[in-house]
């Protein structure tokens, strides 16, 4: 009489732990942990409190723009123009600060530009119907443009001296960082929206199939604008954090980085197709290309090398997928046949 | 399930693999353990009069960015003189694009490493500042080159020369090729280069107060970021804009060789003058078939030998960086450490048809 019903229990334990077990995420965690142990047996001087300091910082602006990112992909969009609004927020800021403008001001305002920034992608993209891709590969130019309109070629650092100890301080020897705070806030805060919320599970299934969402009354429209708006204010927290970081207010700031946070994001699990993709995958990919690209600069790695790890890192991990499909289907099809199967432990291996 | 098992494990070895052989690939060779000083230094090199000791000491360069021919002859000066110096361990580390902040991870990496000096060229005053103050309260010796820092963050600043001399000499020479009138257009670097806009900033003052210049107007400022494709494409889109354009200064290496190639097949070519700051073996071509008269730079390599020495001598506390120390750079004789925290190389030199061929960097 008990015995079905543990067995059942058991089957239900079971299929539970292989799922966690199976997940992207533990993958990715597990990723994470094997680079951080490696790099700590490696590089004698990864063991320091320091570290933790400069590395926090210096994923920092990454992984700030990667969260709403992460929703924006999974949407099957995507924003380009991230690290140009974040540019346009340094630059506006500077030039507040520069008016005399109090502190707090100019925060809020820098925070209104962004959510502009991104209101003007999301209007485009999601009302209009333009291709995101399109949008902020213009916007990308656009923001950049207006950077240098406001701030010219000055270089503005009169930036209140508590506000600048704030971005680059830390809790005395222990290392930790005092913007690890507000950053595992901001990562809690995306994690409930995304897999908490009906409206992050309707991103999900917005990605999957836009039709399909619909039917089910997913205003899908709302969805990505707002998914847009999230990525356009983020950019803005991203370049207030940097501006003090660097306490340099200039046009080129962030340059470039969009596509650190996109390779990022995809290489934690987010499918560039959408309907894929988590955020604690994507923290976790932000901070192993950090770790990374950390622990090879530690031991004086050129510069070259790490970009090219890097770009590997990115392309297996996005063609693992495919290759593990087509290994089970392959595996599938020789199954049927009554040969008897040879195993080849190597092969796994390509999944990285 | 034991499928998804094991290629979760072997992913978990591969990823493991893959980092370990990253990072041991390159570590192995070329260099001894760096920052141990575990003493297996090299014995210093015969070096001349007024030698340093710094033999159980640790150097490293950080230019604005590698692969930049100019970065790349001002390091061989350093190189050079950190070999003559006897220095147990010297480096090169930077990044691959001049931006503001890119150089400050770099530098984070040399706290961590207990490197004893930093030379640097500061890609910005303001951005490197908080990070060089960190090096310096670990113990550090920054001595800044080519682009300074803000003074609170370094011991010495080594200058090719002084600024007004450069924007002088570029005046002059501009002012010459187009007979003491006419429009004039800067290609310069970065927005927010500290040196090119220095430059700029003399030269717009020189032109407003000296009558000699008075017929002399810059009518555009373009830049071109130290990007090839870009200055070329500046350089195009000058020309059009401004039809009546009669010289275009490039006070950067890599502006002048992109504008001087446009020019070079162009309808331009010995119309448009260009002058500015190169380096000879780019611009001999050019000085040669016509397209440029004359153009400067001082002696790069001078540059980085100097912020070698200049950090031997502090970090062997033979100088502290106060005005008036003086110490000897080596095969360049006795320099002095002028008023904040400045130390001069030496004057631009003109090279033209004449003397060109005299110089190979």
């Amino acid at each position: 009489m008990s015995t079905p019903d543990t067995t059942a229990a058991r089957k239900k334990r079971n299929k539970f732990l292989k799922r966690v077990w199976a997940s992207r995420d533990t993958k990715m965690t597990l990723i994470l942990v094997a680079i951080v142990i490696a790099a700590l047996v490696l590089v004698p001087r990864f063991g320091q409190p320091r570290t933790l300091t400069y590395l926090t910082l210096d994923v920092t602006t990454t992984l700030l723009m990667a969260l709403p990112m992460t929703l924006v992909m999974i949407n099957a969009d995507i924003d380009l123009s991230v690290a140009s609004t974040a540019g346009l927020v340094s630059a506006s800021m500077g030039m507040l600060i520069h008016g005399g403008m109090p502190f707090g001001g100019v925060v809020v305002i820098c925070l209104i530009i962004g959510i502009i920034c991104g209101a003007f992608n999301g209007f485009l993209t999601a009302y209009v119907g333009i291709p995101a891709l399109a949008v902020t590969i213009g916007t990308l130019a656009l923001y950049r443009g207006l950077a240098l309109v406001v701030i010219g070629d000055t270089s503005i650092s009169a930036f209140p001296e508590w506000a600048t100890a704030f971005a680059t301080g830390s809790f005395g020897k222990t290392g930790i960082p005092y913007v690890s705070i507000p950053l595992i806030l901001f990562i809690v805060i995306f994690w409930i929206l995304l897999h908490k919320t009906p409206f992050g599970r309707g991103l999900i299934a917005l990605g999957h199939s836009k039709e399909a969402a619909r039917f089910v009354g997913i205003d899908t429209r709302r969805s990505r604008m707002i998914a847009l708006v999230l990525s356009g204010f983020m950019a803005a927290v991203a370049g207030i954090f940097y501006t003090l970081r660097y306490s340099a207010a200039k046009s080129d700031n962030v340059e470039g980085l969009e596509l650190t946070v996109i390779a990022a994001v995809v290489f934690g699990g987010v499918s560039v197709f959408g309907g894929k993709g988590s955020i604690w995958g994507s923290v976790c990919g932000v901070f192993t290309v950090g770790v990374l690209n950390y622990a090879l600069r530690l031991n004086r790695i050129p510069e070259v090398v790490l970009v090219m790890i890097t770009g590997l890192l990115l392309i297996a991990s996005v063609v693992a997928p495919s290759v593990a499909t087509a290994w089970k289907e392959w595996r599938s099809k020789r199954q049927s046949t009554p040969v008897k199967p040879t195993q080849n432990p190597t092969v796994g291996a390509a999944r990285a | 399930m034991s499928q998804s098992r094991r290629s979760l494990a072997a992913a978990f070895g591969a990823m493991f693999l893959m980092a370990s052989m990253s990072l041991t690939a390159c570590s192995g060779g070329d260099q001894s353990a760096p920052g141990s000083d575990s003493g297996d230094s090299k014995a210093p090199a015969a070096s001349s009069d007024g030698s340093y000791d710094v033999s159980d000491a640790t150097i490293t360069f950080i230019p604005k960015q590698l692969n930049n021919p100019f970065s790349d002859v001002t390091l061989s000066g350093g190189t050079k003189a950190a070999k003559e110096l006897g220095f147990s361990d010297h480096q090169t580390v930077g990044p691959l694009e001049a931006s503001s902040s890119s150089q400050v991870s770099f530098i984070n990496a040399e706290v961590q490493a207990g490197t004893n000096v930093i030379a640097i060229a500061a890609n910005d005053p303001d951005a490197v500042c908080p990070a060089l103050k960190e090096a310096r309260d670990a113990g550090a010796k920054v001595v800044t080159f080519d682009s300074d820092a803000a003074k609170e963050c370094r011991d010495v600043f080594i200058n090719q020369v002084e600024s007004k001399q450069v924007a002088l000499t570029m005046l002059e020479m501009v002012s010459e090729q187009i007979g003491g009138k006419g429009n004039v257009a800067i290609l310069s670097a970065t927005a927010n280069a500290t040196n090119q806009n220095t430059w700029i900033k003399y030269m717009e003052e020189e032109i407003a107060s000296n009558d000699k210049y008075k017929d002399i107007t810059i009518v555009a400022k373009v830049y071109g970021d130290d990007d090839d494709t870009k200055s070329f494409q500046e350089a195009q889109g000058l020309l059009q804009s401004n039809p009546d354009l009669d010289a275009i200064v490039s006070p950067t290496t890599v502006g002048i060789a992109a504008t001087a190639r446009y020019l070079s097949t162009s309808e331009y070519k010995g119309k448009v003058m260009l002058t500015g700051l190169g380096l000879p073996n780019e611009m001999r071509s050019f000085v040669e078939d016509g397209t440029v008269k004359e153009f400067a730079l001082w002696d790069p390599a001078q540059l980085g030998y100097v912020a070698a020495y200049a950090g031997a001598a502090l970090q062997s506390g033979a100088i502290t960086g106060a005005v008036g120390d003086t110490f000897t750079a080596g095969e360049l004789g006795e320099r002095t450490v002028e008023e904040g925290g400045i130390v001069v190389v030496g004057d631009p030199v003109r090279f033209n048809k004449d003397n060109i061929n005299n110089y190979d960097f």
